[in-house]
Parts: C-alpha cells; sequence; structure tokens
C-alpha cells in the first residue's frame, strides 16, 4: 500500500498511534507536512554544463550579423513548409528545430525564454564561470555553498522530509552543497540497502549516527532516512501520465524520477539535474549535427516532465542555465569556441510564457562583448530571484545571492504575481 | 608518547603518529591501503626504507603484477592495431559491405560463440563470460579499467601506482570522445606511465604530443587561417598543372581527414569546408588546468597566443593509425607573445619552447604542487608546505619525485591532523577494499563498474578539469549507500570474478566465533584503529540472527564471517585514507 503523508494525516494516523511510536523518519515526514504549506511551491533546475552555444538554440534569425558570422552552423530563417529551419517565436527570434515539442509550450503561455542573460563574470573558463554560477556569487571563489542551498537555508524546515531537495546525479553539484541537507541519487531503483535490512542497514545506521566525523555522520543520517522512506514507492511499476515519453538516456531518466518522486509526495521541494556535452569547438552542426542532437532530448525532455506533472505543473518552476554562451563567429573548425552570454528556459504554471524576454544587446561587432561574444544584459540572477521572490515566496534572496541587489525593478516580470 | 626508533623513522619527521598509525599512514596516502602483512613488512624495512623504495619504483620487482596484466592483451597494442581489432560500427560494417544491422547480427554471433568457449565451472569462469560479452570497441576500455584495477591493487610499486592515476586525472582524457576510445591505452601506456615520477616537462609535452590529447581539446583541427588559405591555394594551382593526378603524402591541410564528427550536412557547410582556422581549446586548457592554475595570470590574448604556437600540432590519420604530426603548413609563423614573452622561432619549436616556458613558470610550481599536496595530505594544504614544495619545484626544474621527496620529509604530511583526512575516492575505495580483503581479483570487470556506480567511471570524466581531490564530491547522502553496498557486496562473496577467503584471512580458529571474528576483522582492516562508538555498535550487532544462524537442532553456530567484514569495511573509518 502506498500512503502518502497527507493521507496518513487525513486519516488521523498519528492521533491513532501516538507520535512517539512512529520511526523517526515517518515522525519527521509527518511534521514536515504539518509544517509545510500546502500546494508549497517547487522548483526544478537543469544545468547544462560544457556552454551550450545559445544563439543556435534560441536563433535571432532576424540579425544578419548572424548569418554573416556563422556561414556552415547557422540555422535558417523559418519558411513555411520546411521543417530545416528555426521555429518562428515572435518574428526575431526561432526555436532550432530539434526544439519542436517546445513550440506548443511556448505558445501555449507556459514557456517563458530569457535570451542574453549570463553571469557579469568575464571568465572563458568552465571550471570558473560553473562554479560562479553555482555559488551564485560571480567573481568570488570563497563562498562554500551554492545558492540553491541558501535558498533552503532562508527556509529553513526543522523537520525536513530526506527529498526536501534531491540531485539527480552520483555527487552533489555545487550548486546545493551547504549546510541545508540535500540528497544526491543516481537511480531510484538502486537506491536500497542491499542484505538483509535489519542487520545491515541497522548496524550502518547506527554506525554513522554514532560517528564523530561530521561529513559522514550527516551524510548517513539522511541516507538512511531516504532508504527507509523510498520504500514505500514502488518505483518498478511507474507509468508517466498524459501518454508522457521521456528519451531514453540519463537526461530523461533523472526527469521522469523527478515527476516520480514529486507524485509520491515525499516532500520534494528542490529537484537539480544537469546535463553534458555542450562543449562543441569542432563540427557543432546546424539543423543536424551534435548540437542538434543534444536539443532533441532536450526538448523531448522538457516537454515530457510538462505532459506528465500535468496541472501539478502549477506550483513548479523549471528554470535551466549554462555556465555562458559561445562566440557569436563559428571558428575554422565548424564550431564556436568559448563565449559570454547565453539563454535559459522559464517553465511552469505561474510562469508568463510565449515571450522572448531580452534586452537584446544586438550582433554587430560593435555591440559585442569584448569584441567576440553576445553581451550579457540580463543578470542570471535577476531570473533566479524573481523566481525565488514570486514563485517560492522566499523573502531572503538578498542572503541567497549576497552581493548582489535584489531589486524588483531588475526583474523581467515572466512570473505572474 | 613513544618514541620511534631510528631504525623505522630515519630521517623522517615523525612526532604526532604511533609507529603503527605512521606505517599505516604511508601506506594509506602512497599507495592503496594495506594488504594483510604489509603492516609487517613496513616495520621489518622501516619506514624510511620502504618509502625510499617507492620513491625509486624501478628498484622495486613487479613481475607479478607485470605477469597478470599479459591477460589483457590489448594493453600491449597500438592505436592502429586496436582500430584494426575493434573497428568503430559504421567503419566496419562499410568495410564488409554490410548494412549497420547485419554487422551488429555478426557481432551478436561473435558475442555468443566467444561465451560459448568458456566452460563454466567456478566464479572465475562466469566473470570470463561477462566479459566475453564484450567484444567491440568498448572492450578497450574494459581492459584499460581491469589493468588500472589490477595494478593498484597487485603493483608493489604503489606510490608509482597512485602517481600514474594522479596524473591521468591531471592530464584528464574522456575515452567517449569520438576517436579517443582508441587512443587512450597508447596516452596512459607512453604518455603517462613513462614520466609519472620524472620531468614535470617531459611529462607536459609528452601529453601536448599526444593523439588522445591534441583530439581531445581539438588541437589537431587549429590552423593559421592564412596560412592555410595560402596553402590551399597552391594546391589548387599543383593540380591544375598536374591534371588529374591526385596528390599523394597526407592530406590537404585544408581538409577534414577522418571527419570525426558526424553531422554537418548542409551544401552550405561543404561549401565552407576549406576555411581553417585557430582553435583556442587546448592553448586555454594547458594554461588553465595543466600548468599556470585558473588564478595563473594568463589573459585572454596569451590563450590565442598560445593557440597560436600551437598550430601545426595535429595527428595523422586519427581513425587509422594516430600519430602526432607537426605539419608546418598551417602553422602561424610570425611573432606571438605569451607571458611576455616573443615566440619567433618558427615550425615546430614555438609550441615546444612555450610549453617549455610554461611547465618551468612559478605559477606551475605552485599550481602543481598545491595539486599534489591536495591528493597526498588534505583537501586544503597547508600553505607553508605547498611554498616549500614550488621551492623545489622551482630549483629542481620540476623533478616530480623531488617534490614528493620534499612532501613526504615534512612534518605536516606526519601531523595529527593529516592523520585519516583525505576521503577515499570511489576507486581508492574499491582497490583498498580489495586489498585488505586479500581478494583473489581474477577478472575485475565488476569491480570496474562498481567504481562506475559509486560515481567514478574510469576514464569517462568528460570535462578536461578531471574527477575532484575533495571529500565534498564524494561523501555525499546518496553516495554514501552505494560504498556500503560495494563493502558488502565484495566481503560477502558476492562480486564476479573477485573471491575472498575469509578463512585464511581471519583465522580458521576464529570459525563460528562471532566475538573472535569481529576482533580480527577490525585488526585486518583498520589495525584495530576504530571509534569507541563504531565498536560498540558492531558488538551490538553479533548477537543478530542473521549473523549468527544458531539452529536448535544443531549445536554449531554458524557465523557469516563476509557480513561482519562488510560491515566493519562500511565503517566510517574505512571510508578515510
Amino acid at each position: 500500500m502506498n500512503i502518502t503523508r497527507r493521507v496518513f494525516l487525513k486519516n488521523g494516523g498519528i492521533a491513532m498511534l501516538g507520535l512517539s511510536s512512529l520511526p523517526l523518519f515517518l515522525q519527521r515526514a509527518v511534521a514536515a507536512s504539518t509544517a509545510a504549506a500546502p500546494g508549497s511551491k517547487k522548483m526544478v533546475v537543469l544545468f547544462q554544463r560544457g556552454a551550450m552555444d545559445g544563439l543556435n538554440v534560441v536563433v535571432p534569425f532576424g540579425e544578419r550579423n548572424y548569418y554573416a558570422m556563422r556561414p556552415s552552423i547557422a540555422i535558417p530563417q523559418p519558411r513555411r513548409g520546411t521543417a530545416d529551419a528555426a521555429i518562428d517565436l515572435d518574428g526575431f527570434f526561432g526555436l532550432h528545430p530539434s526544439l519542436q515539442p517546445l513550440a506548443p509550450l511556448f505558445h501555449s503561455g507556459q514557456l517563458a525564454i530569457v535570451q542574453a542573460a549570463g553571469s557579469p563574470d568575464p571568465t572563458r573558463s568552465h571550471f570558473d564561470a560553473q562554479d560562479f554560477m553555482e555559488s551564485g556569487t560571480p567573481g568570488l571563489k570563497s563562498t562554500d555553498d551554492g545558492w540553491l542551498n541558501r535558498a533552503l537555508q532562508a527556509a529553513p524546515e526543522e523537520k525536513a522530509s530526506p527529498f526536501r531537495a534531491v540531485a539527480f546525479g552520483p555527487y552533489l553539484p555545487r550548486t546545493l552543497q551547504g549546510s541545508a541537507p540535500a540528497l544526491a541519487m543516481s537511480d531510484i531503483k538502486q537506491f536500497r540497502m542491499l542484505g538483509p535490512q535489519q542487520t545491515v542497514e541497522g548496524g550502518f545506521e547506527a554506525m554513522y549516527a554514532q560517528t564523530v566525523d561530521r561529513a559522514l555522520h550527516g551524510a548517513g543520517q539522511e541516507t538512511f532516512e531516504a532508504v527507509d522512506q523510498l520504500k514505500k514507492i514502488n518505483p518498478d511499476t511507474y507509468q508517466p501520465a498524459n501518454g508522457a515519453v521521456y528519451p531514453k538516456n540519463a537526461f530523461g531518466k533523472s526527469l521522469q524520477e523527478i515527476a516520480e518522486l514529486f507524485k509520491a509526495d515525499v516532500g520534494l521541494e528542490v529537484a537539480f539535474l544537469d546535463s553534458g556535452g555542450w562543449d562543441h569547438h569542432v563540427n557543432e552542426g546546424g539543423v543536424q549535427g551534435q548540437l542538434s542532437n543534444l536539443l532533441r532530448d532536450l526538448g523531448q525532455g522538457i516537454a515530457a516532465f510538462h505532459q506528465d506533472m500535468g496541472d501539478a505543473m502549477d506550483d513548479i518552476v523549471f528554470v535551466s542555465m549554462s555556465e555562458f554562451g559561445r562566440t557569436v563567429r563559428e571558428n575554422g573548425d565548424h564550431g564556436t569556441d568559448h563565449g559570454h552570454a547565453n539563454c535559459m528556459f522559464v517553465m511552469g504554471g505561474k510562469v508568463k510564457g510565449g515571450k522572448v524576454y531580452t534586452r537584446w544587446p544586438g550582433l554587430s561587432p560593435e555591440h559585442l562583448y569584448e569584441g567576440r561574444d553576445l553581451a550579457v544584459t540580463t543578470d542570471y540572477r535577476a531570473v533566479l530571484s524573481e523566481i525565488l521572490t514570486r514563485h517560492v515566496g522566499n523573502t531572503s534572496v538578498s542572503k541567497i545571492f549576497p552581493g548582489y541587489a535584489n531589486d524588483s525593478a531588475h526583474y523581467l516580470n515572466l512570473i505572474r504575481v | 608518547m613513544e618514541k620511534l626508533s631510528k631504525a623505522f623513522k630515519g630521517k623522517l619527521p615523525i612526532t604526532e603518529l604511533t609507529e603503527d598509525e605512521a606505517a599505516l599512514h604511508a601506506l594509506n596516502r602512497l599507495g592503496y591501503g594495506p594488504r594483510p602483512g604489509d603492516l609487517d613488512n613496513v616495520r621489518r624495512m622501516g619506514l624510511d626504507k620502504w618509502i625510499e623504495r617507492q620513491l625509486h619504483p624501478d628498484s622495486i620487482d613487479d613481475a607479478a603484477l607485470d605477469q597478470r596484466l599479459t591477460a589483457y592483451p590489448t594493453l600491449a597494442m597500438t592505436s592502429q592495431e586496436l582500430l584494426e581489432k575493434y573497428p568503430p560500427e559504421n567503419q566496419a560494417a562499410k568495410k564488409q559491405g554490410l548494412t549497420k544491422e547485419e554487422y551488429k547480427d555478426q557481432m551478436d554471433e561473435k558475442r555468443r560463440a566467444a561465451v560459448a568457449q568458456v566452460k563454466q565451472v567456478s566464479d572465475a569462469d562466469r566473470a570470463q563470460i561477462e566479459l566475453a560479452k564484450i567484444q567491440g570497441p568498448r572492450r578497450i576500455v574494459t581492459e584499460l579499467s581491469m589493468g588500472k584495477l589490477d595494478r593498484a591493487v597487485y603493483s608493489d610499486r604503489q606510490l608509482e601506482a597512485v602517481m600514474e592515476d594522479f596524473w591521468f586525472n591531471h592530464f584528464n582524457v574522456f575515452e567517449n570522445k569520438g576517436a579517443d576510445r582508441w587512443m587512450l591505452t597508447a596516452y596512459v601506456r607512453e604518455s603517462i606511465r613513462p614520466h609519472t615520477m620524472g620531468k614535470f616537462q617531459d611529462l607536459l609535452l609528452a601529453t601536448a604530443k599526444s593523439p588522445a590529447m591534441l583530439f581531445f581539446l581539438d588541437n589537431w583541427l587549429s590552423a593559421d587561417p592564412l596560412a592555410s588559405k595560402q596553402y590551399q591555394q597552391e594546391m589548387a594551382a599543383r593540380r591544375r598543372r598536374y591534371q588529374g593526378i591526385f596528390m599523394a603524402g597526407g592530406y590537404p591541410p585544408g581538409t577534414f581527414p577522418g571527419n570525426p564528427m558526424p553531422g554537418v550536412g548542409a551544401a552550405g557547410a561543404k561549401a565552407k569546408k576549406q576555411e581553417r582556422g585557430i582553435n583556442e581549446n587546448y592553448g586555454r586548457e594547458v594554461m588553465e588546468l595543466h600548468t599556470l592554475g585558473v588564478d595563473g595570470g594568463y589573459t585572454q590574448q596569451d590563450v590565442i597566443a598560445m593557440a597560436k604556437c600551437l598550430t601545426g600540432w595535429t595527428v595523422k590519420e586519427p581513425r587509422k593509425d594516430p600519430r602526432f604530426f607537426f605539419d608546418d603548413r598551417i602553422h602561424t609563423n610570425g611573432k606571438k607573445v605569451v607571458l611576455g614573452r616573443t615566440f619567433n622561432y618558427g615550425g615546430m619549436k614555438d609550441g615546444e619552447e612555450a610549453l617549455k616556458m610554461l611547465a618551468n613558470e612559478t605559477a606551475t610550481a605552485h599550481f602543481i604542487s598545491t595539486e599534489i599536496a591536495r591528493h597526498f595530505v588534505s583537501d586544503n594544504p597547508p600553505a607553508a608546505l605547498v611554498d616549500r614544495m614550488a621551492q623545489t619545484f622551482a630549483s629542481s626544474h620540476g623533478e616530480i619525485h623531488e617534490v614528493l621527496k620534499t612532501m613526504i620529509y615534512s612534518p605536516e604530511f606526519w601531523s595529527r591532523e593529516t592523520y585519516r583526512a583525505k576521503v577515499k575516492t570511489p576507486f581508492e575505495l574499491a582497490a583498498s577494499t580489495a586489498r585488505a580483503l586479500n581478494s583473489q581479483v581474477s577478472v575485475p570487470v565488476q569491480l570496474a563498474q562498481w567504481v562506475g556506480r559509486m560515481g567514478e567511471p574510469l576514464f569517462q570524466c568528460q570535462p578536461p578539469t578531471g574527477y575532484s581531490d575533495k571529500a565534498e564530491t564524494w561523501v555525499n547522502t546518496g553516495s554514501l549507500l552505494n560504498r556500503l553496498n560495494f563493502a558488502m557486496t565484495l566481503a560477502g562473496g558476492k562480486m564476479i570474478g573477485t573471491s575472498v577467503d575469509m578463512e585464511s584471512l581471519l583465522g580458521k580458529d576464529a570459525t563460528g566465533d562471532p566475538q573472535m571474528v569481529l576482533a580480527r576483522a577490525l585488526d585486518v582492516f583498520l589495525d584495530s584503529q576504530v571509534a569507541p562508538a563504531t565498536h560498540e555498535v558492531l558488538e551490538q550487532r553479533l548477537n543478530d540472527p542473521q549473523i549468527v544462524q544458531a539452529r536448535l537442532d544443531d549445536p554449531v553456530k554458524h557465523v557469516d564471517e563476509g557480513m561482519i567484514a562488510g560491515l566493519v569495511l562500511g565503517a566510517p573509518e574505512f571510508q578515510r585514507r
């Protein structure tokens, strides 16, 4: 039987059993569901590692310079009757044709796009740029936690579910590192203890509960709680709703598992996933090719998630980012080198979609950043601050992005108030 | 605090650790942890002598490992041989005139035949079957990973094995990028292994000239736009003169030999194919990741100039017979200024001299010393130690074993604070667990898969940064679960291709006595150095019916020794080194 926390509450389970007779993890979960407001707001964060070429994703087909500087990889202007061209969004920008599944979401107002966004720091190092974007403090290396973890810290839940924040993958990303508990997992199905439960799990649980090793102690406690709680859901039988079909790869699997956890009502508030392979210095391709293949999975995955979540999408905002964009000019190898601004996708119930939000800097040589890259005209923190403030209802954004003025005047107004 | 004998510690400045702790520390940091008996060996030989030998790996006979590695024939093959024996699917199908499906059927047949050849009698045979299933190009990285595990578990040149892992990770190449999977074997064997303890400059140049690195960071395609255009025009003129005669002698530099990536199919792309240019990828990473470090004081202009110095450093026939090749025809001649120094030698010397300069920069000495100290000492190594190591780096012109010596003969290396301060990476955990259990590793195919499941798939790190060397990456909620499951699987004898003889490990007299099994396991795996709390929890488990299966009609207690061993190996203390 699959007892969700709320059902358990409704049936007066606590009253009947008394809190103290419940296992620790369940006590926490019950308490958490009492504390959390009904329909609390959730976030899904995607990090595209390697620097996606945003100019070939949300294509400025109205710019002559775009075509002049990308002779072999540009996406052709939208044309009736051909699928091998940009999909018109607003007469100036178009989606890469491999992102076809996103077009209906855009036109129905569920999906917003931010173009020319990014971190103000000039670095073109993947490592530093990811670090800065994830810490939420561009240019500052000493920050030891991630912005999303600080968002959790700002709204502490004393008895939070072990699934409050989950990163899908083998490690906890910088974005989620910090003092607020967060969980990393690669596969729901493998998230269990091998061997006799009482003996092995009990033994390890006690050992890690006792250890003075702080790092291991915390990791252990949360792990065992999560293992216990996950036993209640049966991942083998999960069927995506509304005919949603996820791409058959790690990215699709992670998105599906996020949907699964949301629906299982285990207290998930923040989900993080990442995807790699965006660093196309050579043979990036245009309508077809390497980038196109990645975008096909991206579009299908996001659309499937939206479809699968259905009405529950009203409480969710999905947002994507990549450490920087790529050079406007293609290089000598039909690829692009490290650049500056990029695009972000923002999707969900409260999102005012159907619009490309941008203070478009233009692609003429004098408007390029350092003479070569798309300039950043929207700080990515403006987008995240707005989501945190207006969707999540977080009131401590200035602590989440220290050194950045959280001023609603910077907001793009892409979340309905 | 006991005073350590001169014979044991020699010149090592050990003041805060006991003899046992110091020996254990050395085995854990300068190797992949103790096997049963190793502590006694170090005590007998003396720690100073043991370290001295590790610093001179050629003085240690490693024939047993070499013999073991002959089980993996690909390890000795050239990239060309690997491409012939394990060709890319599409290429092989085309060559044989088969469709993709037909070729797939043929490979399935080959797999079945290979599996049928293995007669399943023992557990080792089951592992052989697992291995026989891997027939295509994936076989190469499988053997490479198994060889790496064998080296860590069995080599007596432990420090050299650690350094090989360290340098590969420093000069990381991702197996799954195009043709790199056929080049990695030679890369590890010829570019990394011979230089692990030698001169940093030699190591840097060896990687810079390796097809694997040139391909991974795209330098093989980087070309001076003007030079290549000029060359193309000359070629065209010559073609007109010798009409109909196809030019022999390599590929024309304006084209893409063995174009590695699919996808540029548009007609527009083909027309533009003749234009080539500078690719900054390697020029940047060689400064940021390999030498100066990200704060090493270089600019975007330095990146471009460095890339220009390295134009023409390319790979001949990456899909057939990958070899380093300097192509003067696409090199940027003329002045190039990197870090304020002008390079105007012309030809290959531009790149060589620029790399030599980078290898010997102060920033490089500091960055490399920091990375080494982070691996061997602590996540945030003491600044004073790093400074002394950097001084040694500078004064010895980058002699790696001298830098190691400065580190090992420092009080910081032997401080209480350093002891058990590092969290094991999944690879280190796998190797050290196998060593602690004295496992007989016949075919570590599943062992390698577990390293991946714990988060460190070998040779599969996509970003050029390599895997993290910091605890926060590896200790997180969730990853711990895989580590504990790994310990239970290996100790429980459930890892295919790996067997454990508990009786000889823990002593025959302990059989049936849970108290003694636990005491022996703690002694063998952790030299009995565990927190009282850990000990207490383990004691409590001993009455568990799953561990001690006593039946009313059978007076003999059956103690699950694998489960006790697994619990000890999963303890917090074993996660650290």
